[in-house]
């Protein structure tokens, strides 16, 4: 049986440090959960493992809404994981 | 009305509240506010300010905040100009304006447009200085817990 291949888009020092913007893969069917995800990103590479080490610094949005750790990943088509966000003016 | 925009390069907000004015003779009260880069920050100099964001996001947050806004207020119209890229210190970051009959409405939801775009949108600020050094600029929680003010305009 073929799992499903999730879209994994990273923003800002997060992309940086795993020297990507965007990557398809396609995680074992026991993930359930963004926790779950991330630790299994982790096990990628150097660089993965470096940027995703404190999930307390990291943020989430499944399918452009924003997601927690417990979210389920079941059916999702895009996860975006990036820092806390910085925008409009000070 | 609602009109949300990204920015991929320099605009005139100024320009833009002349056109968000013209030729609507129903509201009497504009608000506005511009967000502009500033040549430093925590003490140190910015010679640029690149913006970055998750397009796909961006757009439906900046809607949503603005439907809520035209929601919870008597609002006529709102403007949302927000930059990405690259900046220099004194260029427009963010223009938000709310036409209505009266200014307090129109006050109260240029202010939360604010504070949403500042917590809830999915944009990351990197400095860089003179020197060509970059840092990525940490969230603050003083903006969120100005945000959390609006939670029961959020429920």
């Amino acid at each position: 049986m073929n799992e499903p291949t999730i879209k994994i888009l990273y923003f800002a020092w997060v992309q940086e440090q795993i020297g990507t913007d965007e990557e398809a893969l396609t995680p074992p069917a026991d993930i359930e959960t963004i926790a779950g995800l991330v630790d299994w990103l982790k096990t990628q590479s150097d660089g993965h493992r470096n940027a995703l080490s404190d999930v307390s610094r990291l943020r989430f949005a499944i399918d452009a809404e924003f997601a927690d750790p417990h979210s389920p990943i079941a059916g999702a088509g895009e996860i975006a994981i990036f820092p806390p966000v910085t925008g409009g003016m000070r | 009305m609602i009109s949300v925009r990204i920015a991929d390069a320099a605009f005139d907000p100024y320009q833009a509240l002349a056109l968000f004015q013209r030729g609507h003779t129903e509201s009497g009260a504009v608000a506005s506010f511009i967000g502009l880069v500033r040549n430093q920050n925590d003490d140190k100099p910015v010679a640029t300010l690149s913006l970055s964001h998750y397009p796909a996001m961006t757009e439906k947050k900046l809607l949503g905040f603005a439907e809520t806004a035209n929601n919870r207020w008597q609002i006529d119209r709102v403007l949302v100009i927000h930059r990405v890229g690259d900046m220099a210190p004194g260029d427009p970051i963010v223009l938000v304006a709310c036409a209505s009959a009266h200014r307090a409405d129109a006050f109260a939801a240029t202010e939360y447009l604010m504070d949403k775009l500042k917590t809830e949108a999915p944009f990351w600020k990197a400095e860089i200085a003179p020197d060509g050094a970059r840092r990525w600029v940490d969230a603050r929680e003083v903006d969120n817990e100005r945000a959390t003010r609006w939670d029961s305009v959020d429920k």
